[in-house]
């Protein structure tokens, strides 16, 4: 009975929220906090939050282009396709605009062929960022690289359609 | 003598059930980590009669079905029914050997087990030739009753070699790594599956085990710190450090034959390249120069060379260099991926990862004439590593949308499939002959 009481009160919230994309988001995410959240102020202060959230990082508004953080690559490629450029672009001047923001370029990929190659492969696509990156101007202390390999799958099927999302490079900030 | 065999006299008309069920028993999840499921068989297999030992039925396991088990998976082997003979033999003396030669059997065990005053048991068995009736080996072992599989094992490794010139390896053990979840573990089992035990175990991923030559510690690469670093740890005390941490990524380790050093392969200059670097992790030294990725190190049989995986032709294929460094040698030809050498104990071949238009398959290829033999018909097959004898080649692939582990032999004749009961295996490694074998 409870948890039917707190389903009706996230529900309303939910409804309450639904006029704009990142109040909703901000509900969601609201759901895993314990139960006395759902009392009035807590949303408030989830609304505050995302507010201000978007008024001083464009890192996270889903607008601005430097939200969108993965290059995407063909089966044993590291080579960065143009539809990229412009986001890594974005990024690099970024950073060159902030001498203290630090991004970890994470590259993955998909599972098939040996896991050892596929670690070399997932480092040699960061550093195919990186080095766009620095030929921008960014200077290399901004950036680190690392590679997972095939061993952090963002999908785990077992085709294309999750084998294309797996073969990426992610931009992380220092922080994030 | 008189008296084991009176006393099976007695117990005779229950035994072939009850050896029957001990079978049942051995098959199922509950006594296994891993179970096997055998597909083909060598073409010409020899036909052996294994007897149930005297005195076995008594023993919590059936020490004759983990021998009859270990033979059948070899694939060498065509297991003769013992069923109805009456009375079973358990020492020369007592063999008709026109029934078994009636049979079909070439080969035949017989043996007994004793339990001693002190709880340990006194176990004999006689390998004998059918054909000439004579005895081939005959051994006795006293051991602890904990040590009844590890003994079974070394009666089909003593089988084995009699009967193909080539030592078995059913006493050996193989080291893998499971994902249950979120956590991987870095397990070692015998042979046969059975006897896992956890070496580590983390929520990041580890990666490339790799046994020192004498068996006694494993290399491996985990990411438990957030990237790839190699630690050495010992099977004995569970003591580990690192052997290498530098800068970027350090992975792919490969022990050299005399144990005293590893190939592993470093990103602290740019691209992933080999290295070389002491057992203790002294002495590191650069050994490709490449501007590619050169990967998987794994060393000749002789410490000779090093064969790798490269990409500096455009596309990965395997190439060897001298191991005191120097030029490369393409060695594949054939299509756009081949990765994962591993050399075969001889030395004169090497198993590898083939991309074909059906998927990645273990092949297998002569080092001198080039030729090259696809083993598997599986799409995504990795990690081939050659069984010390150079008979089978264990691998992992995948069934029903998770990691399992596989063997074919080296003539592709026979597969076997080993089991986990749940999460993904994969990066299977098999470990040396153990030194009293």
């Amino acid at each position: 009975m409870k948890k039917l009481m707190l389903s009706a009160l996230l529900l309303s919230f939910l409804a309450a929220c639904a006029s704009t994309p990142t109040k909703e988001k901000a509900a969601v995410e609201d759901k895993s906090v314990p139960a006395t959240a759902a009392e009035a102020p807590a949303p408030a202060q989830a609304q505050a939050a995302v507010s201000q959230e978007v008024a001083v990082n464009p890192l996270t508004d889903p607008n601005n282009i430097l939200s969108k953080r993965s290059v995407y690559y063909d089966f044993d490629s590291s080579a960065v396709k143009d539809e990229y450029k412009p986001m890594i672009e974005a990024h690099a001047k970024y950073l060159i605009a902030h001498p203290d923001a630090k991004v970890t370029l994470q590259g993955n990929t998909d599972e098939r062929g040996s896991r050892e190659y596929n670690l070399a492969l997932g480092q040699r696509r960061a550093d195919s960022v990186k080095q766009f990156m620095t030929v921008l101007g960014v200077p290399g202390k901004q950036i680190e690289t690392v590679s997972f390999g095939e061993e952090k799958p963002k999908a785990t099927c077992h085709d294309e359609s999750c084998w294309k999302q797996n073969r990426r490079t992610d931009i992380v900030y220092q922080g994030e | 003598m008189n008296m084991k065999n009176s006393f099976f006299g007695r117990i005779g008309p229950y035994l072939v059930p009850l050896f029957l069920l001990g079978l049942a028993l051995l098959a199922s999840p509950a006594r296994a980590a891993l179970t096997i499921e055998i597909t083909g068989g060598a073409a010409s297999q020899i036909p052996i009669a294994i007897v149930p030992f005297a005195g076995e039925i008594p023993q919590p396991q059936s020490l004759t079905g983990v021998v009859d088990a270990d033979l059948q998976r070899s694939g060498q082997f065509r297991l003769v029914d013992t069923s109805g003979v009456t009375p079973l033999p358990h020492s020369p003396g007592d063999v008709i050997y026109p029934d078994w030669k009636g049979r079909g059997a070439d080969a035949l065990v017989v043996g007994s087990i004793a339990q001693l005053p002190d709880g340990r048991l006194d176990i004999k068995f006689r390998l004998l030739d059918v054909l000439t009736q004579s005895q081939l080996a005959g051994f006795s072992y006293t051991i602890a009753p904990t040590q009844l599989r590890a003994t079974a094992h070394k009666i089909a490794d003593v089988i084995y070699q009699k009967l193909t010139g080539i030592p078995g390896v059913f006493s050996t053990r193989i080291a893998y790594v499971v994902k249950q979840g979120k956590r991987f573990e870095l397990q070692v089992s015998d042979a046969d599956g059975y006897g896992a035990q956890t070496i580590v175990s983390s929520s990041q991923p580890i990666i490339s085990p790799a046994w020192s030559p004498d068996g006694t510690r494993l290399a491996y690469v985990s990411f438990e710190t957030g990237k790839a670093v190699i630690y050495i740890q010992s099977l004995a005390t569970g003591g580990r450090r690192v052997l290498a941490n530098f800068k970027g990524s350090n992975s792919a380790p490969a022990w050299s034959p005399d144990g005293t050093r590893l190939a592993i392969v470093l990103t602290r200059d740019g691209r992933s390249q080999l290295y070389l670097i002491n057992a203790d992790g002294t002495g590191l030294r650069r050994l490709s120069h490449s501007p590619a990725i050169d990967t998987e190190p794994n060393w000749s049989p002789d410490g000779k060379w090093i064969a790798f995986t490269s990409d500096r032709g455009g596309s990965p294929q395997i190439y060897r260099m001298p191991a005191t460094g120097g030029d490369a040698q393409r060695l594949t030809f054939e299509g756009s991926y081949n990765v994962s050498p591993n050399f075969s104990p001889d030395g004169q071949s090497f198993a590898f990862v083939h991309r074909s238009g059906s998927g990645f398959h273990v092949a297998v290829q002569d080092i001198a004439t080039g030729q090259m033999q696809v083993l598997t018909d599986t799409p995504l097959d990795e990690s081939p590593s050659f069984a010390p004898n150079g008979r089978m080649i264990l691998y992992a692939t995948e069934s029903g949308g998770r990691g399992i582990l596989a063997a074919v032999s080296v003539d592709g004749g026979t597969k076997q499939r080993l089991y986990v009961q749940s999460g993904d295996v994969r990066e299977p490694a098999w470990g040396p002959l153990s030194k009293n074998q």
